[in-house]
């Protein structure tokens, strides 16, 4: 008797063990970190699966920033889109503009029921991916910043005091004769040209990049960065560059190499190029904020990010949505920002993990990793918020060749910018257009 | 050769020596720096001798233990996709292709050339600009996530055909004239003389589409979501890409030179064929 | 064309057959997609197609208004060719060493064919670390020379640049075919020349040439379409069209246009033009030059 209803009973429990294996929502998540970076990623999820049994977060890796976004625009059209997908931050105007195929994040937060305090971000990182009404679009991710890196050993060799950054472009400029002086071959040089010596230096010195509040005012913004300010110091870096104390090392961060070996003495580049600084170098370093111009009211105000975040595209179940609320939750948890930033050097991206990892001792420990979050964690102003624009990718390349003609001496620093001006225009009235309907 | 003349053999050592000096140098290179740490590479010039730590990268990459590679699919599963899709691709390209080029060359039906022209104009548009309209035919297929979808559509295009039309166009009518006469039909004397004489040109064919399948990396990336099905240059690219972080060339460049040991060896084993040809063709 | 088999077969039905299987993959994966793809030159979209607007030929018109873009035909021309003439030139000469010598004939055949399977994206990064103004070990001889090389800022050492690493490949490529088809010249017909008592070059040019003509004429048409289709990817991990401008050829700005912009319009159009391109280079290599092609 009591054998035979046990196994009834026995098939009924078992049933309902198996149900919520089976109820567990996929999260498909795309991204573009490779490396180390990648099993970062991976760990997150992993953390995050183990911390709850209702969704699954599945990270795949879908090569660089350009070729993931290809493959979420051929999944999307053919219907199979992921859930999450990691954008850079050039691309953001271009995901906005696709209208029906993003949800903004804040919706997405808003309808699971889960506590959303936009507030709670820094306003200089999460402004970037914020709609003009307060709307945040896009969850930030992995952002950094432009920061200064210098070889203390080099300045001294150079006569040059090595506890002591040079803080404005004159001074930069002062150190950069100093050390071509003692035969450094490369005293100066710059990555990410578009991003640390116009828009970064246009945030830094509050001035606007474009017009319209940088393009969160609306597709009709236009470029503006042939301002007098601006055509003063790459004029300035032009003339280093005759003089051979500015190296130009290259488009995007091929300049990165340069500095941990020791090439050159003297770097604009990502707070994300720390772990190689680390790792490699094999002389003493030093980070310090982005230089600036003193003789301009308001510098400096904060820096811009760069980076990626994270989008949720459109089209997706109920169920889907919800689970990705629950991950960027978990994402933005104080312990969780605070693990990442200083793992991985990435920016926090609220105040609190900010402070966590301040009372945690962590930029004692490591000197110099402060540098970043303290050129960012101000109030950023309407000029300093981010930059929105259309076809963002083509108007750097735009400024890379207007750039490498200045640097090259074909033409002048303000031939170029005007130049650089005028085509980057015609792409955002391109963009404008494409978009209108 | 047929005389001896020394000072033509000595030419020709010497320009070979310097061609391959030239032409391998990259993959000296790829294999120097696959021996050192990562901070001896990217201190400046290079070094270019072999260093000394070989066993310790290549046995890191090839277990994952270090934090190179990336979790997700290890090397070898990574390879055999890339060697399942290389083979298939390329016997199923030079298959079809010598099919094509026989109906061609061989013979008379309307819209002939219609169709040469018809499969050569598949040279002409490169497949990154067909790729969402392709990506959206494989999808509504089903075929997402597997070989065939990593394999199929790639074999669509005409430089085998193109080839072998050219080495058909050779051969000696008599031969036809010849197997007319002991009453062999078409199929008879495409198995029989055709398929024998071109031996040399299916070499050279396999090993350029058993390379270019092996080398796959934008299609796949596009195809495949499950990480078990990406080949190994995915598995290269995504240990270099990691936005600002460290890169780790030593391992990156062990992998890549893994990865192009099977080549390598097609390319020996294909050289083996060469001869068994012309020594056939000599009958 | 002017040149065909004398002698055929004949048979209703098995040509079809023996063609089904090509075209119908070709019918599948190629010419359905490249039709949708060519019908969005005469369309401007967003990225995902979230809305589609019919534009006429305004994605053309805007193509030839662009200078740079007109510019970059020159470009093109230029690379194409060098390209081409280097890779068939150099190639040729070392499969000809390479099929006469007999010691290590199968360590230099290895060694020179297998750079062809350097994966493309492990090829770039190569080339960075040969070719870095400074810290690069072949810029670093050069420089030592007495050579600055600096091919970031200047565009003739960018040009050469990307026109070695474009024929390193096809190096290897051309080889491989050259070497095949050496290898099925009858040696019969040589030793006969020797007999006669004809030179090495005489039996060259009069004997080895012609006789290699088809395969030279295959890889002439596959070089040219190669150069003209197949570099962006080396072209964009090295000089990623730069500096400024100098070394974006048409390909480059199709495929930054369609992958980086995510301008699907614009680069439809443009692979229309490279498309009528080609096709007219490929007729005028069929029948001008296939005439001389010893069959």
């Amino acid at each position: 008797m009591k054998i035979r209803s046990i196994t009834p009973l026995a098939a009924v429990l078992a049933a309902l063990f198996a149900l919520p294996a089976q109820a567990q929502t996929e999260i498909t998540w795309w991204h573009s970190m490779g490396g180390a970076l990648g099993e970062w990623v991976n760990d997150l999820a992993k953390d995050f699966n183990a911390s709850q049994k209702d969704y699954k977060v599945v990270p795949t890796f879908k090569g660089s920033y350009p070729e993931s976004m290809t493959a979420a625009v051929a999944a999307f059209r053919a219907g199979n889109a992921p859930v999450v997908l990691q954008v850079f931050e050039v691309g953001t105007a271009t995901m906005m503009a696709s209208k029906g195929a993003i949800k903004p994040v804040a919706e997405v937060m808003k309808e699971s029921g889960l506590k959303f305090d936009p507030t709670t971000y820094v306003s200089a990182v999460a402004g970037y991916y914020t709609a003009p009404n307060g709307q945040m679009l896009s969850m930030p991710f992995n952002s950094s910043t432009t920061i200064f890196y210098y070889n203390k050993d080099a300045f001294k060799a150079a006569g040059l005091d090595p506890e002591k950054a040079p803080s404005t472009w004159p001074e930069v400029a002062l150190a950069a004769a100093k050390l071509k002086a003692s035969g450094h071959k490369c005293p100066f040089s710059t990555s990410w040209q578009s991003w640390t010596q116009l828009e970064s230096f246009s945030a830094w010195h509050n001035v606007e990049f474009a017009t319209k509040k940088n393009g969160f005012g609306g597709m009709d913004t236009r470029l503006a960065f042939n301002s007098p300010l601006h055509v003063r110091h790459i004029e300035n870096l032009a003339n280093m560059s005759k003089n051979g104390l500015f190296v130009y090392k290259g488009r995007n961060n091929t300049a990165d190499a340069t500095f941990p070996s020791g090439e050159c003495a003297m770097l604009t580049g990502s707070s994300g190029l720390y772990g190689a600084v680390k790792a490699n170098a094999k002389f003493a370093y030093g980070m310090a904020p982005l230089p600036y111009y003193p003789d301009v009211t308001g510098a400096p105000q904060n820096t811009v990010i760069g980076g990626a975040s994270l989008w949720v595209m459109a089209g997706k179940k109920a169920e889907e949505y919800k689970g990705a609320a629950a991950f960027f939750n978990h994402l933005s948890s104080p312990e969780v920002q605070a693990a990442s930033h200083q793992r991985t050097g990435y920016l926090p991206i609220t105040t609190a993990a900010f402070k966590l990892t301040d009372s945690s001792g962590f930029y004692k420990k490591f000197p110099g990793t402060d540098v970043a979050p303290n050129q960012m964690i101000r109030k950023a102003t309407d000029k300093s918020r981010g930059i929105r624009l259309g076809n963002f990718v083509q108007i750097r390349t735009i400024i890379d060749e207007e750039m490498e003609q200045v640097w090259g001496g074909k033409k002048t620093a303000k031939e170029g910018l005007d130049e650089a001006v005028k085509r980057g225009n015609e792409q955002l009235e391109k963009f404008q257009k494409a978009n209108k309907g | 050769m047929v005389e001896r003349r020394p000072w033509l053999s000595f030419l020709s050592h010497a320009v070979l020596i310097i061609g391959v000096l030239i032409v391998a140098f990259p993959v000296y290179i790829t294999f120097v720096a696959s021996t050192h740490t990562a901070q001896a590479i990217v201190q400046a010039p290079m070094p270019l001798l072999p260093g000394d730590r070989m066993m310790q990268n290549y046995s890191a990459v090839l277990t994952g233990a270090e934090r190179g590679p990336g979790s997700g699919a290890p090397v070898a599963q990574m390879m055999w996709v890339s060697l399942v899709s290389a083979l298939v691709i390329s016997v199923g390209k030079i298959a079809i292709s010598l099919l094509s080029a026989f109906a061609i060359v061989y013979f008379r039906f309307p819209f002939r050339m219609f169709f040469f022209w018809a499969i050569f104009v598949t040279l002409m548009l490169p497949v990154e600009v067909r790729i969402f309209p392709t990506y959206k035919v494989v999808s509504d297929l089903g075929m997402l996530n597997s070989y065939a979808g990593l394999t199929i559509p790639l074999i669509a295009s005409a430089t085998a055909t193109f080839l072998f039309r050219q080495f058909f166009m050779t051969v000696p009518d008599e031969l036809v004239e010849a197997a007319r006469v002991d009453g062999a039909g078409p199929m008879r004397f495409f198995k029989d003389v055709l398929l024998p004489l071109s031996s040399t040109s299916i070499a050279a064919l396999f090993v350029i589409q058993f390379i270019y399948g092996w080398n796959q990396y934008l299609w796949p990336l596009l195809v495949t979501t499950d990480e078990n099905m990406y080949p190994v240059v995915i598995g290269i690219k995504r240990m270099i890409s990691g936005g600002d972080s460290a890169q780790q060339w030593n391992l990156v460049m062990a992998t890549a030179m893994l990865a192009m040991i099977p080549p390598a060896l097609v390319v020996m084993l294909m050289q083996k064929w060469f001869v068994k040809g012309l020594v056939d063709t000599e009958k | 064309m002017a040149t065909e088999k004398r002698v055929v077969f004949r048979s209703g039905w098995l040509p079809w057959a023996l063609l089904a299987p090509q075209v119908a993959v070709i019918g599948v994966f190629f010419f359905w997609p490249a039709a949708q793809a060519l019908l969005q030159s005469i369309q401007q979209q967003d990225a995902f197609g979230t809305s589609t607007e019919w534009v006429g030929l305004d994605n053309f018109r805007a193509l030839m208004n662009d200078s740079s873009y007109l510019g970059s035909f020159k470009t093109t021309a230029v690379f194409s060719l060098l390209v081409a003439v280097i890779g068939l030139a150099v190639s040729l000469m070392l499969a000809v060493f390479a099929d006469r010598v007999i010691k290590g004939a199968l360590a230099y055949k290895t060694l020179l064919i297998w750079p062809y399977a350097v994966a493309p994206a492990v090829a770039g990064v190569l080339w960075l670390f040969m070719f870095a103004p400074s810290i690069g070990v072949v810029s670093f001889w050069l420089r030592a020379a007495g050579f600055e090389w600096n091919h970031l800022l200047n565009g003739n050492h960018a040009m050469a640049l990307v026109v070695m690493a474009a024929v390193w490949k096809q190096i290897s490529y051309n080889f491989l075919f050259f070497l095949a088809g050496l290898q099925s010249i009858p040696k019969s017909l040589i030793e006969a020349a020797a007999i006669d008592g004809a030179s090495p070059w005489r039996r060259f040019w009069t004997i080895v040439f012609p006789l290699l003509s088809p395969t030279t004429f295959f890889l002439l048409v596959i070089n040219i379409v190669y150069a003209f289709l197949d570099t962006f990817g080396i072209i964009d991990a090295s000089t990623e069209g730069g500096p400024g401008k100098e070394t974006t050829v048409l390909v480059y700005k199709l495929y930054y246009d369609g992958f980086k912009a995510l301008d699907l319009g614009g680069s439809a159009a443009q692979s229309v033009v490279l498309m009528v391109i080609l096709i007219t280079l490929t007729v005028v290599q069929f029948r001008y030059i296939e005439r001389r092609v010893n069959y």
